[in-house]
């Protein structure tokens, strides 16, 4: 499943894409599959194996702990990378709140697209950063 | 049978009506007789195969139907190697296609696989309205009394025949309009199923846009003829024989790049298409590729090996939601449209419903091995949901349990066609005992039952070999067991066994022993 041609113009306001051409959002779109989950169905399931790297093109998802809710991804949000870098089963469900679309990569081709876009792996950083900043609040 | 000259199916009413007669919707009819369901079956063609009638255009399949198994043809077992027989329960109809081929290969011809299906539907007595064109569809209330679903609505389709309404009616139209993306200049080159004789393109530079499967079957035919070959799309071409799926192009198909790579006569580029320019009797087409590199082609033919849409019609206007370049529609695991209730796929647009796509690894839902399987459990799915017809479900000796496990993510074809896609199921209920519930989707078990159960699949990461996993629901939360991969794809083994049991004793003790 290949994805829309629409989806270019969708990721160049991603801050996760912020530093690319043209060309290279294509070819970003390219790599990427396009999913589409209905309201309510599990994008990632808590201790299953196998997940991947999503980014959120349309719709909310929430952030399901042990059936708790905890907090709601939107678009530009992305999901899954934890489990895709450690190698580990995913520790939450991800639960589509509204229809939501979806890019997908495989967990076994994140190194590789990671490594060969440098810029999009330090804005991930930037994203990862942030996160942690959130819970240290949090937890303070 | 219907009268000789009389068409089945006049315009009216039906409790169910399916649209398509290629193998989607012949495989589904077929289900569905079986089970009792009367239904409509409706086809623009004028006889069974669908795309097949006309495609691949080089007129050879690249699906395998494997003579030599080790297993007879008429067993179960057997559909592990014939990816493209339909499924029959009948031992006598089973295995049509290994009969009808000719020997020179295993990939089927084009010929052989519509002679296939023409057969099938022959033999198992399939009646379908040919010749009927679905062209456009409303929402309308149902008759009262007329067994409609969800608040009592039809959909009414206007078919060149007349009026057709049905509260559930499924689609299996296949994914073959043809597709191309908004490139200035593209929308005036010949899609793939505008290919001319291959003499035409003797001596000629052929430019193909688009390096999946249809491009390079193109380029793989065009080799003895073409000058030269270039193909383009943005992303590097992926291969089958390394992602281990279906995903890539297939090694049939692989030549094109051998003589790139030690000749030169195909030039094969990662690159974004500008513009297509005509110039002069030829084209020259403008490519950028993702380092800002800019080049013109010159061309003497350009060819939009670009996919496929799926021909939905109204249907998006009604309310079905598609994604994805080939605008599938999006699809609850049951192949139910996710956003418009009693509207249903077969075929290969039931691809639609991607299940869990564990380790990015797609089903088999888009081809006739995986398809099949799908449409078999849809037609038990509608029987017990829509009309009331529960399936028997047979009782399962505690003992019997594990070997029967190890048998199916072995030998089940179902399993091994539809990997992480379709489980055998297995209730531990402690009233009832263990009861074999049959094949669903994984998805469907992991998301929405409840009672204790098992789950065997068998599933692949895409490096080295498959190998089963067993999910275990319990209280109603799922446990996962990955079972370790077997060279010989032997699962039955003592150590086998022995895990399988590990896995099962907790949740055995209680359901075993049945009251």
């Amino acid at each position: 499943m290949a994805v829309r041609d629409d989806v270019v113009n969708t990721i160049a306001a991603f801050s996760l894409f912020a530093d690319l051409t043209g060309p290279q959002l294509e070819e970003v779109a390219h790599l990427f599959d396009e999913s589409f989950f209905g309201q309510g169905e599990r994008i990632l399931r808590q201790g299953v194996s196998g997940s991947g790297f999503y980014i959120i093109l349309e719709g909310t998802a929430g952030i399901r702990v042990d059936n708790v809710d905890r907090s709601t991804l939107k678009a530009g949000d992305y999901f899954g990378e934890i489990s895709c870098l450690l190698g580990e089963v995913p520790v939450a469900d991800i639960v589509a709140e509204t229809p939501l679309r979806c890019l997908v990569l495989p967990a076994a081709q994140l190194e590789g697209f990671l490594t060969a876009h440098p810029r999009i792996m330090y804005r991930l950083l930037q994203g990862e950063a942030r996160k942690l900043k959130n819970t240290t609040k949090w937890l303070s | 049978m219907a009268e000789l000259g009389q068409k089945p199916f006049p315009p009216g009413r039906y409790r169910l009506i399916v649209v398509g007669s290629g193998p989607g919707g012949l495989q589904l009819s077929y289900s569905l007789t079986r089970l009792g369901i009367d239904h409509a079956l409706l086809s623009d063609d004028p006889a069974p195969g669908g795309m097949f009638r006309r495609w691949p255009v080089f007129q050879r399949m690249l699906s395998w139907t494997k003579p030599f198994a080790g297993v007879e043809h008429h067993e179960e077992a057997y559909e592990r190697y014939d990816w493209n027989s339909l499924l029959a329960d009948d031992k006598e109809n089973r295995a049509v296609m290994p009969a009808l081929m000719d020997g020179t290969s295993y990939f089927p011809s084009r010929p052989e696989m519509q002679k296939g299906l023409e057969t099938f539907a022959q033999r198992t007595g399939i009646r379908v309205r040919f010749g009927c064109r679905w062209e456009s569809t409303r929402a309308v209330p149902s008759p009262a009394g007329g067994g409609g679903q969800g608040g009592g609505q039809d959909f009414l389709l206007i078919t060149s025949d007349g009026e057709y309404r049905a509260p559930i009616v499924v689609f299996a139209v296949g994914v073959a309009h043809p597709y191309r993306p908004p490139i200035p200049g593209l929308e005036s080159v010949p899609h793939y199923g505008d290919f001319r004789p291959v003499e035409s393109y003797k001596d000629r530079r052929v430019f193909i846009v688009g390096k999946q499967n249809s491009g390079f079957e193109i380029a793989t035919g065009l080799l003895p003829w073409a000058r030269q070959l270039v193909l383009a799309s943005p992303s590097p071409a992926k291969l089958s024989v390394i992602t281990h799926t279906l995903v890539g192009v297939r090694a049939r198909y692989v030549q094109p790049y051998e003589d790139a790579a030690l000749a030169g006569g195909v030039v094969i580029l990662d690159t974004t298409i500008e513009e297509v320019v005509k110039d002069g009797a030829g084209y020259r087409v403008r490519t950028r590729n993702a380092a800002g590199r800019e080049l013109a082609v010159p061309a003497d033919d350009v060819i939009a090996a670009t996919g496929f849409v799926t021909p939905l019609r109204d249907l998006p206007a009604l309310g079905v939601a598609t994604f994805g370049q080939s605008r599938l529609p999006a699809q609850t695991p049951f192949w139910e449209s996710a956003t418009l209730p009693g509207i249903f796929f077969a075929g290969t647009i039931s691809q639609g419903a991607a299940g869990l796509k564990k380790h990015g690894i797609p089903s088999n839902s888009g081809a006739v091995q995986g398809y099949r399987y799908n449409a078999r459990v849809l037609a038990r799915h509608l029987a017990e949901t829509k009309f009331g017809v529960p399936a028997a479900r047979e009782r399962i000796d505690a003992e019997a349990l594990v070997p029967y496990l190890l048998e199916q993510v072995g030998h089940g074809p179902e399993l091994w066609h539809q990997r992480a896609y379709l489980a055998r199921v297995i209730n531990l209920d402690r009233e009832t005992g263990i009861t074999n519930e049959g094949v669903i989707p994984l998805q469907s078990f992991l998301d929405s039952g409840r009672s204790d159960a098992v789950a065997a699949t068998l599933e692949s990461n895409g490096q080295g070999d498959p190998y089963p996993v067993i999910y275990i629901r319990r209280d109603g939360s799922v446990s996962e067991h990955v079972l370790a991969s077997h060279p010989l794809l032997d699962f039955t083994g003592t150590d086998y066994q022995h895990e399988l049991r590990t896995v099962l004793d907790p949740v055995l003790s209680g359901a075993g022993s049945p009251a």
